[in-house]
């Protein structure tokens, strides 16, 4: 016979993205490299497509991983925009943390 | 009846993978040289791959690990090395005085227990939707997931794809017109770029 906790239901992969979404948020608000809380960003997109994944196995629809697909695109086109963003701000002051993102105010 | 009965090959993959996953998401915050954050996000970004592959998303795996370890963190390291960015940051400035860590703090948990306390309130479902038995996009065990991935993405999401295509074209536009050099130079001070006094004739 076979422990109950072996098995490892949904709920389990929902509360690890929760977890790592967690960590990700408090990296955002803590980091003040504008570097490193573009990779916080990253941790918590990421905690979200595992969540997509894990709903379309658990709801047996695939359209759950077509998401994650739109996903990935949009997250390769924001941080394309944003180091762009970020490299015009460092070029300037290489020394920059997010406070200085103010010097884009038109 | 010893331990290692109730030891699934899905539940060691999922602590396995876990595990990495955590401990990354934790390098990435904790980490003071941004060098060394990037590595971490590898290794979480690895570790949601391995998940992937266990729930049998293996196209998306896949791409997990060509699209955001292959570039996206390629794309951040370059920034890092390329602008010579990469010293490690003094942690232990606290840019709003010492409540932001403790409100950060606080934020965090509560972001963390609403899923949670979701998760606990349904049973563990977090959804009241049923698995359909018979709908068109039900997963088909017998044709690999590639096959429904495509065939959903350039069908039912056809719109949302194409126009995806327009998304990254403004991107990249965007990244160039951001990225380049300022034409002006004597009006910004810019230490890679020679003020009009100083250029060369």
């Amino acid at each position: 016979m076979t422990g109950s906790i072996a098995q490892v239901t949904p709920a389990w992969y929902l509360v690890l993205a929760s977890v790592v979404f967690a960590i990700g948020a408090v990296g955002l608000l803590v980091r003040r490299n504008p570097l490193v809380m573009f990779m916080c960003v990253e941790l918590m997109l990421n905690a979200v497509t595992l969540t997509f994944v894990t709903f379309s196995r658990m709801l047996n629809d695939v359209n759950g991983q077509t998401v994650v697909v739109f996903v990935l695109v949009v997250a390769a086109a924001e941080v394309v925009v944003g180091l762009g963003i970020i490299v015009a701000l460092l070029r300037k002051q290489p020394t920059a943390t997010a406070d200085d993102l103010t010097v884009l105010k038109g | 009846m010893n331990l290692l009965e109730g030891l699934t090959p899905e539940l060691v993959v999922f602590v396995l993978a876990g595990a990495v996953c955590i401990v990354g998401a934790l390098g990435v915050v904790l980490n003071a040289n941004p060098v060394h954050a990037a590595l971490s996000l590898v290794a979480t970004l690895f570790g949601v791959a391995v998940l992937f592959l266990a729930q049998e998303a293996n196209f998306l795996a896949a791409v997990q690990i060509i699209v955001y370890a292959g570039a996206i963190v390629v794309l951040f390291l370059f920034v890092l090395m390329l602008l010579g960015v990469d010293r490690a940051e003094d942690l232990s400035i606290d840019a709003l005085g010492r409540g932001q860590r403790v409100a950060a703090g606080i934020v965090g948990l509560g972001i963390l227990a609403l899923p949670l306390l979701a998760l606990a309130s349904t049973g563990g479902e977090a959804t009241g939707a049923r698995p359909p038995t018979t709908a068109p996009n039900a997963i088909d065990k017998t044709t690999p997931d590639i096959n429904q991935l495509g065939e959903s993405l350039f069908t039912t999401y056809l719109l949302a794809f194409e126009l995806t295509s327009v998304l990254l074209v403004i991107a990249v536009v965007g990244a160039v017109v951001l990225a380049r050099k300022v034409k002006r130079a004597d009006y910004v001070e810019d230490p890679l770029v020679p003020t009009v006094s100083e250029a060369p004739r």
